[in-house]
């Protein structure tokens, strides 16, 4: 694996790189359809010292967590369960791979017609994107559990709770956490997604209305908030998921 | 049943066949014997034989981990159901250290769901740790350590238990072989020190000639007890006797045995042994 | 069929079969959800009268487009970030956090720069799936066994000899897992982008028939896609598992 400190460097000239690109572009597509980097920092600070903009990031907010939660747990005790039973991991992870291939926002409808026009449908939107890739990985993690561990468990007398427990789950914990890495990003693509939708408020929604109004300023100040809370999670959780990798 | 006196039997088997059923259809595969054998209470005893003669099978027969097919095996007199029985210990081949424990706990956790109190599980961890050489590496993580480290500590792991019953599969497979002598030194201490019995399997044959009382010669698959050797060694042995000529009687009667075996094995295994 | 094929359909069978008798005892309303047997007969007409021909002959075409930007820029791109190494060290973080990245979050933008048409939707099928393709090019570069590079060395073949005939087989089952991926995508990114915001195309049609409250169109239209996307999948998954069987490696 690459050493972290080179990486650190490597990733502040790409951010750099990536400003120079977006200002260059600016400059040539000019005001109608884009912001300078400045710009749109700055508007991006307004927005967030607005009260009338805290709302909309507190009910994102709110429907992310709750549908990380749901993700994670659904995904967990799936991917523990299909990953220990070998014939019901063979039958059913294809169809989680096959559910994972379909565009989900086709899906979208038949949640908003199930669940109505409210917060547990962007919930369950953004679950359903999160706990496809935690399921997956956890499978794969407790199946790639090395036997020899489950061997001395079994010579030093666990019990089958005891062995998920203190062998299992520990053995294939940085596995786990690929997955969860990953569902975390997903879900919370999928949530601002649903917001995008059949919603009156939230990020996605107001991205959705800017569209309409053709108000770029807004357009390129969510967009911007909502990648570098992504990037910057997701690389919190790469760190986290580095350390677990390395201690095996 | 038998009086606990010095020669009296440990573990017997009758008859213990083990036959593989085949997977989907395939043919089934007759590994193991039929084999009769008797361990004495507190002898050394080592197996050798050619690659895929059912040692490890036999192995983990009388560790409980695979039921016979055939056949009855007594621990103490109880017999074993393809149930792990208390008072016996397992050694394997490949490194059993969990990576996210340290070294302390990596003992200690076959100790930690019994009833023991905390300060004597501590206790009994320590006292493994210095038997085995690993005190200054209590708080160490097994990637931080040798592979021959990292095998003391499983070894560790299992003498916490106090087992009468000591079982090894090639348990110094991996290492190299000025390593394995070394540990095989070990081992041998180990051994006078828990008075407890010890069943080996290796295919190094000086290693079970140097460490054993007796040595079970296996045959090719099906893998039967062809011979047993006397080795004769006095109970405070070294690894010096490798320079004894009887060591080397002892080493060449177990390939005149073992040569014959080896090249049927060989032949048999077209595909991967 | 295998017996665990068989019980997955089972399961599947009886996971519709459940969801019919829902449906027709009224647990499952009809404005909900029609039953699946209705839904199966609307798909049918729908391919028979052809109705929708236009739309899907156009989110297909541009999936395909989009798809083959992905493989063929990036298995290039691959290859050349495999030879720069500080270029490598320096994107690598990137790639791994670039699926957190929303990048529909780009299409109103992409919108506004090239209009309501084609190109921003292939866009976004194109960047979704080339990280897939560049990472997995990546890694089955990176998984080329060092002892075979050295055999082509003892053998002294040209460089250009050990890359056609020792690096790129070798490689292949994992840039395979890439194509894969850029299918997936392919189809995620223009059937979405269609959904969010277009004129044209299944994904609109999906969300039009969603807002006119029109579920016999919308659910066979659903079920259609769910239909191509898993038998586009599950050829993959079956060619890929012959590739890495045959290499003993599954």
């Amino acid at each position: 694996m690459t050493n972290d400190t080179v990486s650190w460097r490597g990733s502040f000239y790409l951010t750099a790189a990536f400003l120079l690109i977006w200002q260059i572009t600016y400059m040539v597509i000019g005001d109608l359809a884009l912001r300078s980097p400045a710009q749109t920092f700055t508007f991006a600070f307004e927005l967030l010292k607005k009260p009338s903009f805290w709302p909309h990031l507190i009910e994102t907010g709110k429907a992310f967590a709750a549908a990380l939660v749901v993700a994670v747990l659904l995904g967990l005790a799936i991917g523990i369960s299909l990953g220990l039973k070998k014939l019901a991991g063979d039958v059913f992870e294809p169809m989680l791979v096959a559910l994972y291939s379909i565009p989900k926002v086709t899906l979208y409808p038949i949640l908003l017609l199930t669940f109505g026009l409210g917060i547990s449908a962007k919930i369950a939107f953004g679950a359903l994107h999160g706990f496809i890739p935690v399921s997956l990985f956890t499978i794969n993690a407790v199946r790639n559990v090395r036997p020899i561990f489950l061997k001395t468990g079994r010579v030093l007398k666990l019990g089958r709770m005891a062995m998920v427990r203190r062998i299992v789950i520990p053995a294939a914990l940085p596995e786990i956490f690929s997955g969860l890495r990953i569902g975390f990003s997903l879900t919370m693509i999928g949530t601002v997604l649903g917001e995008m939708f059949a919603s009156q408020k939230g990020l996605g929604y107001l991205l959705m209305n800017a569209i309409g109004l053709h108000n770029v300023d807004i357009i390129m100040a969510i967009t911007l908030m909502l990648i570098i809370f992504a990037a910057g999670m997701s690389s919190i959780l790469l760190m986290i998921d580095r350390r677990l990798h390395r201690r095996v | 049943m038998s009086q606990h006196n010095k020669t009296d039997i440990h573990v017997s088997l009758r008859g213990v066949t083990k036959i593989f059923r085949g997977a989907d259809g395939g043919a089934s595969v007759h590994a193991l014997g039929p084999i009769d054998l008797d361990l004495k209470r507190g002898e050394f005893f080592a197996v050798v034989g050619p690659s895929g003669c059912g040692k490890s099978t036999l192995l983990e027969v009388l560790a409980g981990l695979s039921e016979v097919t055939e056949g009855d095996v007594r621990f103490e007199g109880k017999p074993i159901h393809g149930e792990v029985m208390d008072g016996v210990g397992v050694v394997f081949q490949e490194d059993a250290c969990f990576p996210w424990m340290t070294v302390f706990d990596n003992i200690a956790f076959g100790l930690r769901q019994t009833q023991l109190t905390s300060s004597e599980i501590d206790k009994r961890v320590e006292q493994a740790l210095a038997m085995m050489g690993l005190t200054p590496f209590a708080k160490s993580y097994p990637a931080q350590l040798s592979g021959g480290m990292r095998q003391r500590v499983c070894i560790a792991r299992t003498l916490v238990l106090q087992p009468r019953l000591i079982l090894l599969d090639e348990p110094f497979g991996a290492l190299d072989q000025q390593t394995r002598l070394l540990m095989g030194e070990e081992l041998l201490r180990l051994w006078r020190e828990t008075g407890a019995t010890i069943f080996l399997i290796t295919h190094a044959l000086d290693e079970a000639a140097m460490l054993a009382d007796r040595i079970g010669v296996m045959s090719a698959r099906p893998g039967r007890l062809l011979d047993i050797v006397e080795t004769g060694w006095g109970a405070d042995r070294d690894s010096r006797i490798v320079e004894t000529e009887d060591f080397g009687k002892i080493t060449a009667h177990l390939w005149q045995w073992l040569r014959g075996e080896s090249m049927k094995a060989i032949a048999r295994s077209g595909a991967a042994a | 069929m295998t017996f665990t094929g068989l019980l997955r359909l089972l399961v599947i069978g009886g996971l519709i079969g459940l969801i019919e008798i829902l449906c027709r005892v009224g647990v499952i309303d009809n404005f909900t959800m029609p039953p699946p047997s209705r839904i199966a007969l609307d798909l049918w007409r729908i391919v028979v009268t052809g109705k929708f021909n236009a739309a899907i002959v156009k989110t297909l075409s541009n999936a395909a487009t989009a798809f083959v930007f992905a493989v063929t820029v990036g298995i290039a791109a691959g290859v050349m970030i495999h030879a720069a190494k500080p270029l490598r060290h320096a994107l690598d973080p990137f790639f791994a956090t670039y699926y957190a990245i929303p990048v529909l979050a780009f299409y109103p933008l992409l919108i506004i720069l090239f209009g309501l048409g084609d190109a921003p939707k292939i866009i976004i099928a194109f960047m979704l799936g080339v990280v897939a393709v560049i990472v997995n090019t990546l890694n089955g570069l990176d998984r080329v066994p060092r002892v075979l590079l050295k055999t082509a060395r003892m053998a002294r073949l040209s460089r250009f000899a050990t890359a056609i005939k020792i690096t790129l087989p070798s490689a292949t089952p994992y840039v395979l897992t890439g194509i894969k991926f850029a299918v997936a995508y392919a189809l995620i990114g223009i059937i979405g982008s269609e959904f969010v915001m277009s004129t044209n195309g299944v994904g609109f049609e999906i969300a039009f028939a969603y807002n006119n409250f029109d579920n016999a169109t919308m659910y066979p239209l659903i079920l259609l896609v769910m239909i191509v996307s898993i038998s586009i999948n599950m050829v993959l998954v079956w060619w890929e598992k012959r590739l890495l069987s045959r290499r003993g490696l599954r």
